[in-house]
């Protein structure tokens, strides 16, 4: 049997469990989304999109999933923590694939922001939910209808207009059971007009279970609105991920968006940005940090829909031992976007032999008026400075550790969120010396 | 006086050319020597050689310093025992702050000498006395290393690492080429107040003008990959009248 029609059959038998635990909204969109991942199954082997990231063999694993969505044992805190040092945010937990109710006392957020489960706001502000859920989504590929599918709860974000949270929220992604696992999660973020935010996802695994999740993050910009969104990976070697971030910007939005990669197994990252507003702005920046079998996957799409927007790309990729890296990025500039400005950038160190880059810029321009350049090097660590750092007295892994930092260092400048810029050095200084620990508790609180 | 430094027979190859022939060079403590000759006549090789630079191979001789056998350590540890290279192309590495750098080599040679780190006023406060020492601007030393500086920036920029190093045996080569004559005085004037009774110089150079200010002891003239001359002092003043072609072709004489 092939791998969907397995899925198909186990959401068949499930499909009343499912609907009888969730909302009548997200089983509206379910019901779609079936339909569409039935006809069209997992990503092939011959997807040009997934040609260096195998999807269906992911999902070839006997994998146990948690549709009667039994409750977790214990809290987060019981085993992780993460505070952040330095940087006061609040916390929310997402525990596989629900959000998770803690009773930690929070700060009062400003009036009329929500943040919390994505299936009780579905019952508590179906029309919010109903305009937003699964627009971007539907649009996406069949990873993202498998999402839909089986999702049954998730986070939603929405800072209504003229609001502006002076506090970054941060949101923990906890993979944790004691069986092999595939989790399905999904976030939806509406920043209303002139509204701002400033984001932090984590990406844990807390156990050294098999685990598959996929990741759905839908993101609305209305018009003057701001975020600042930093997601980092810190799972572990037998842990795959597949994620979708969909934003949809209107005019002179800003969006500032950075990706780390910092341990994984298996990740792919989808990233498609839709400026469809004059005056917006995305600005995204990945870093993946890779060694041992490690594999990297971002794959963006950057879509300018109307004139004057402007938008860049900054992915780094350090490649160790026999790590994979892929970078494809599109941008695609359409009839009516003129006075668009876009670049790309995607600059790779490839540390051994065996570690291989795959990049593939890919620029497709229908407007006359624009200004667009991208470019993609791959290159070692540079000799001249190792030595010349010997030189001076220091070992030759600390060289490569300073030039793999100066190298990294460029994106986490780019970042918006001050107080997480100084941990992030910190956290992937750490990383490079393999001081990272990955079990438990989340290395930001661990310097 | 026992030799700082003692270099026997020494060939050396880069890429399978033999491009040192037989050196043979001895260095007391307190010594400045200087080794000129033309361009192309192995004068950066065996700088090279001597902080153990990796394209470079070893084929005869040895290299006794400080009693130990050089060729025998990385080139770290030649530093940490007290070895620094004025590099006469200085390598720029961009994203490094010069701070972080000095930082870095500080505490790595602490570390080998079985000191603890510096603490960070201790070492902002060495920088900016040692910073004085060559007049650097202290916005270079916020700067990446070497990026963006002006040749003579570089050149300062080196002595200003030797000054935070403090070396038992200095190798300048070139340290004067590209500098006016102003930087020219600022650069000779380190050095001289770096000088301590117990530390050697190798002055590598084409011109008196360096060696008006850091005066040698000895001079050697080293060409095709051997020194041909040594003499005083008065040999800088000799090859700046006549050139090196009477050296080159000595029965021409
Ligand atoms: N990679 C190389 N392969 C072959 N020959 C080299 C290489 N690098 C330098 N050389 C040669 O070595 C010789 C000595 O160079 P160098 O030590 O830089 O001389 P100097 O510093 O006295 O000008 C030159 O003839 C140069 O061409
Ligand atoms: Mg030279």
């Amino acid at each position: 049997m092939s791998n969907e029609k397995e899925y198909i059959e186990i959401f068949d038998n499930n499909r009343p469990l499912i609907e009888t635990l969730c909302s009548a909204l997200l089983n509206k969109e379910r019901a779609k989304a079936f339909e569409q991942f039935k006809s069209t199954g997992f990503p092939k082997r011959d997807d040009e999109e997934y040609r260096r990231t195998p999807i269906d063999k992911l999902f070839a694993a006997d994998y146990g999933m948690n549709l009667g969505r039994l409750p977790l044992q214990g809290s987060p805190a019981d085993f992780f923590s993460c505070d952040v040092p330095n940087l006061r945010a609040r916390q929310e937990y997402i525990i596989n694939d629900s959000f998770y109710r803690d009773a930690a006392e929070k700060s009062p957020l400003p009036e009329g922001v929500l943040l919390g489960s994505l299936d009780q706001f579905a019952q508590t502000h179906p029309e919010l939910v109903e305009a937003y859920y699964n627009r971007q989504a539907q649009e996406s590929d069949s990873l993202a209808q498998f999402n839909t599918t089986f999702v049954q709860d998730g986070l939603l974000l929405y800072v209504p207009r003229d609001t502006k949270l002076s506090e970054p929220i941060q949101i923990v992604t906890l993979l944790r059971s004691n069986i092999e696992m595939l989790s399905n999660r999904r976030l939806l973020i509406i920043i209303d007009q002139n509204a701002t935010a400033d984001l932090l996802i984590c990406d844990h695994s807390s156990n050294d279970k098999q685990t598959l999740s996929t990741q759905v993050t839908e993101i609305f910009l209305r018009r003057g609105a701001a975020l600042n969104i930093v997601e980092i990976e810190e799972t572990g070697e037998k842990n795959s991920r597949l994620a979708h971030l969909l934003v949809n910007q209107e005019s002179d939005s800003r969006l500032n968006h950075c990706c780390i990669t910092l341990t994984n197994g298996l990740t792919r990252n989808n990233i498609k940005v839709t400026l469809a507003g004059s005056g917006a702005e995305a600005h995204l920046g990945g870093l993946a940090i890779c060694d041992k079998n490690q594999h990297t996957d971002n794959n963006t799409l950057v879509e300018h829909k109307a004139s004057h927007c402007n938008s860049s790309e900054l992915y780094k990729y350090i490649l160790d031992e026999e790590a994979t890296g892929v970078f494809s990025g599109r941008m695609l500039i359409c009839p009516d976007a003129q006075q668009t400005t876009s670049c790309q950038t995607n600059r790779n160190l490839c540390l051994t032999k065996c570690a291989r880059m795959y990049a593939q810029p890919q620029l497709e321009i229908y407007a006359d008026d624009v200004k667009c350049s991208h470019g993609s090097t791959v290159g070692q660590l540079d000799e001249n400075a190792l030595f010349y750092m010997q030189q001076r007295g220091i070992s030759k892994d600390e060289a490569r550790h300073l030039l793999m930092f100066a190298f990294a260092g460029e994106v986490i400048e780019k970042i918006n969120i001050e107080a997480l810029r100084d941990r992030l050095h910190l956290l992937i200084e750490k990383r490079f010396r393999g001081e990272l620990n990955r079990c438990k508790r989340c290395a930001l609180c661990k310097q | 006086m026992d030799n700082l430094i003692e270099i026997k027979n020494l060939h050396a190859t880069i890429d399978g050319k033999e491009i040192l022939k037989g050196i043979n060079l001895s260095v007391k403590p307190g010594e400045v020597h200087a080794i000129m000759g033309p361009n192309g006549s192995g004068k950066s090789t065996l700088s090279n050689v001597l902080v153990g630079h990796p394209a470079y191979t070893v084929t005869e001789g040895e290299i006794i310093y400080k009693g130990q056998d050089l060729l025998a350590l990385s080139p770290e540890e030649r530093s940490h025992a007290g070895i620094f290279l004025s590099f006469q192309y200085p390598v720029e590495i961009a994203g490094v702050s010069m701070t972080n750098f000095m930082r870095a080599a500080i505490n790595a040679k602490r570390e080998a000498q079985g000191l603890p780190a510096m603490s960070a006023g201790d070492f902002l406060k060495l920088m900016r006395d040692k910073r004085a020492l060559v007049n650097l601007d202290s916005k270079l030393a916020n700067r990446s290393v070497n990026e963006g500086f002006s040749g003579g920036e570089k050149k300062r920029n080196e002595i200003f690492q030797m000054a935070m190093l403090e070396p038992t045996l200095s190798i300048l080569d070139e340290t004067d080429s590209g500098l006016d004559i102003d930087a020219l005085r600022i650069v000779a004037e380190g050095v001289n107040k770096l000088k301590r009774p117990d530390t050697s110089t190798l002055v590598i150079t084409h011109y008196q003008r360096l060696l008006d200010y850091i005066k040698p002891d000895i001079v050697h003239v080293l060409y095709n990959g051997r020194i041909v001359k040594t003499a005083g002092p008065e040999l800088a003043l000799e090859l700046e009248e006549r050139g090196y072609d009477w050296i080159k072709n000595p029965q021409a004489e």
